[in-house]
């Protein structure tokens, strides 16, 4: 406790007589505006804190120090004062050619790591030729067939200089398997290799829609890179357990901060059924989180994640290591609370997100550019992004000192609240579960039985309800709204990259040596029939220039495609 | 004809998973009395007209936030069109204000672009399916 039972009933005893004396005479003649106040998540708030709202907090136990156990206030013991984070844009758009343009373009802007985004027929196993990739190569991101593809897109980047993030999650295998194959053919050994695979299959089929296979086989490749990255790749992130979809998916705080905890909760059991040693894999876990608008919501939102992934790490799995205690995370502001209307606001937006982001101590951001209500960004929008970062790393003075919130009775009541309350969620999961690994069959379950995509579902109508009764601010939609003028200038994508696309494969295809093709595809089927780590078989594949489509195929062969229920 | 008998095909053609959109206008219809079959994501163009001939719907709801409506919608307006069903089509989405004009032209009814409200959508399929 902070402070002692008399200072606090003292503290209780003056807070009355406020709201008899003060407050009541001001309320009496000016109401407040609303009846009762909530975050956007709904939890209410109340009109002041004070240390009663935080009694029963323990200094050391529940805060501690930056760099030490349970890592709520920074997981380094020097925050921002050592480096600052990662100022790493999402991007990626038409062919090899034009995303290495962008990366080395943004590189020269200060930027200080990768992240690519790949196309959806990239994303979902078909190539370029397949009826399925018809208008979407080369659309949210950057197509890749084959190994080919990416040597393009890592022409004149230096692996052992740069950090590298890589949106893939059902092909994840294959796409980390070809930049392993780029490291190697630019000397960088695997062991050198810095950055990130997403590999997080559960979010997939709960709000991102990327999934092949059904979850049980998808869990099993997660877990054989994970496997494959505990043993070879040191600086590797394995796993990026990912709750930013799901917001955008329309969850609020609380879900998104359970639903995400409570995935990592069941890959860690995913690689403990495996007989892998926690502490091998459990450092190479990262996290990927949404900064939304409510901003101290998210900020005690990014705080509460780390101290509850700390005592759940080392209370309920036993983890050893102390880095297997730390939640490191990639936020990226909100999306979806981009406005089409005065497409201007939005880097005000986009600004305030970051800044929640920063005081909730993310390791890396990425931040959304005004025009993405209409299209991917224009080099313009994306150059103020960047500086919305900078700005706010190198002008605002908010980098020098450690979580500068802490301490705050609201903060600090807010966040043990978040906790609670995604603490409760995560024990519904588990009760789904069964046998020895709850939380792993129980966020099967929750994904087979909609639980997850109906509570989203529910939580997204409500929000889009209050906007629509003006009980939520939305500036310029429903309210402050003008005559503008309209389109903006937006990024337009050649839909001749398709065409590219499908000569490049007739040319790969003619050149590579189909032979060895086939005996690696037929090595890798023979793998998928046992229970072996398909990593090493998927490396032989790609490094024969297999393409994406049919390794995919190989496995769809085995596994078959997963069907969605479509609840809304 | 009666507000009940509207019957709708909400549907995400392409690839992307972006169906927060299309699940609260599909909720907001189905609010509003009309019957709603939502197909899920990763729609062909080819399964979309088929559904809506097996259903015998009165309006196609579409949404894409990849991009792909360029390519996607013109060839789903096609299909229909080759299968003779005369329905009110609208759609949603990511889509820039200056393929609009296109996409109105080639009969698709309405464009609901981020910040529409729900409410607008309800009243426009009303007016026109009673037309």
């Amino acid at each position: 406790m902070i402070l002692s039972e008399e200072e606090l009933k003292e503290i209780e005893k003056k807070a009355k007589e406020w709201e008899s004396t003060t407050l009541k005479n001001v309320l009496e003649k000016v109401p407040e505006s609303k009846q009762t106040f909530t975050t956007i998540s709904g939890i209410p708030i109340k009109r002041i804190y004070t240390p009663t709202d935080i009694a029963n907090m323990d200094y050391a136990e529940d805060l501690g120090f930056p760099g030490e156990f349970p890592y709520i206030r920074n997981i380094y013991p020097t925050g921002y004062r050592g480096r600052t984070w990662t100022m790493r844009q999402y991007a990626g758009f038409g062919s090899a050619e034009e995303a290495n343009a962008r990366y080395k373009f943004l590189l020269s802007q200060g930027q200080t790591g990768l992240s690519v985004a790949f196309d959806l027929p990239t994303q979902l196993g078909y190539d370029s030729d397949d009826a399925k990739a018809l208008g979407e190569v080369g659309k949210v991101g950057v197509s890749i067939n084959s190994l080919e593809d990416m040597e393009i897109l890592f022409n004149g980047i230096p692996l052992d200089r740069v950090s590298t993030s890589m949106t893939a999650n059902a092909p994840a295998a294959i796409l980390l398997a070809m930049y392993i194959l780029i490291g190697e053919k630019q000397n960088v050994s695997v062991d050198k290799l810095a950055g990130t695979i997403q590999n997080d299959i559960f979010k997939e089929y709960i709000a991102r829609g990327n999934f092949i296979f059904a979850p049980e086989p998808s869990i099993c490749i997660a877990a054989d890179i994970l496997e494959y990255c505990a043993k070879f790749m040191p600086k590797w992130n394995s796993i990026s357990i990912s709750g930013y979809h799901m917001r955008e998916a329309g969850a609020n705080a609380i879900q998104e901060l359970a639903f995400t905890l409570a995935s990592g909760m069941a890959y860690v059991e995913a690689a403990l059924k495996r007989r892998l040693n926690i502490d091998d894999f459990a450092p190479r876990l990262s996290f990927f989180f949404n900064s939304h608008n409510d901003f101290f919501e998210e900020i005690a939102k990014f705080r509460a994640a780390r101290r509850i992934w700390a005592r759940i790490m080392k209370e309920k799995y036993g983890a050893k290591n102390p880095a297997s205690w730390m939640l490191r995370f990639h936020t990226q502001t909100s999306g979806y609370s981009l406005t089409a209307q005065q497409p201007e606001n939005n880097i005000v937006r986009t600004t305030i997100q970051a800044l929640a982001a920063v005081l909730g101590g993310t390791q890396s951001l990425h931040t959304n550019s005004m025009d993405e209500a209409y299209a991917l960004p224009t080099e313009n929008a994306v150059r103020i992004s960047l500086r919305t970062q900078q700005i706010l790393a190198y002008e605002s003075g908010v980098i020098n000192t450690i979580d500068p919130l802490a301490g705050s009775y609201f903060i600090e009541a807010l966040t043990n609240e978040l906790e609670e309350r995604a603490m409760k969620y995560i024990g519904t999961i588990e009760s789904f579960g069964s046998g020895e690994w709850k939380m792993l069959s129980g966020m099967i379950k929750g994904i087979e039985t909609g639980f997850f995509q109906r509570e989203i579902a529910d939580a997204s109508y409500l929000y889009q309800k209050e906007v629509e009764r003006n009980e939520r601010v939305v500036v310029g939609v429903n309210q402050f709204t003008v005559d503008e003028k309209r389109p903006i200038e937006t990024l337009k994508i050649d839909e001749k990259v398709q065409e590219k696309q499908i000569e490049r494969l007739k040319q790969l295809r003619l050149k590579r040596d189909t032979k060895k093709v086939e005996e690696t595809l037929d090595d890798l089927k023979k793998a998928a029939q046992r229970e072996g780590n398909l990593m090493y078989p998927i490396l032989e594949c790609v490094k024969c220039y297999a393409t994406v489509r049919e390794i995919c195929n190989v496995l769809r062969s085995i596994y078959g495609e997963y069907r969605e229920k479509a609840i809304f | 004809m009666g507000e009940k008998n509207i019957r709708i095909l909400m549907a995400k053609p392409g690839l992307d998973g972006h169906d927060r959109g299309i699940k609260v206008v599909s909720r907001a219809l189905r609010d509003a009395g009309m019957e709603v079959i939502y197909m899920g994501l990763h729609q062909t163009p080819e399964q979309i007209v088929e559904a809506a001939i097996q259903e015998d719907v009165d309006a196609l709801g579409l949404s894409i936030l990849s991009g792909a409506h360029i390519i996607l919608f013109p060839k789903i307006m096609e299909l229909l069109k080759e299968n003779r069903v005369d329905i009110i089509v609208f759609a949603g989405g990511i889509i820039p204000d200056e393929d609009v004009p296109a996409l109105k032209n080639i009969n698709i009814a309405e464009i609901f672009g981020p910040g529409t409200n729900t409410e607008d959508i309800v009243k426009f399929v009303k007016e026109k399916v009673a037309k």
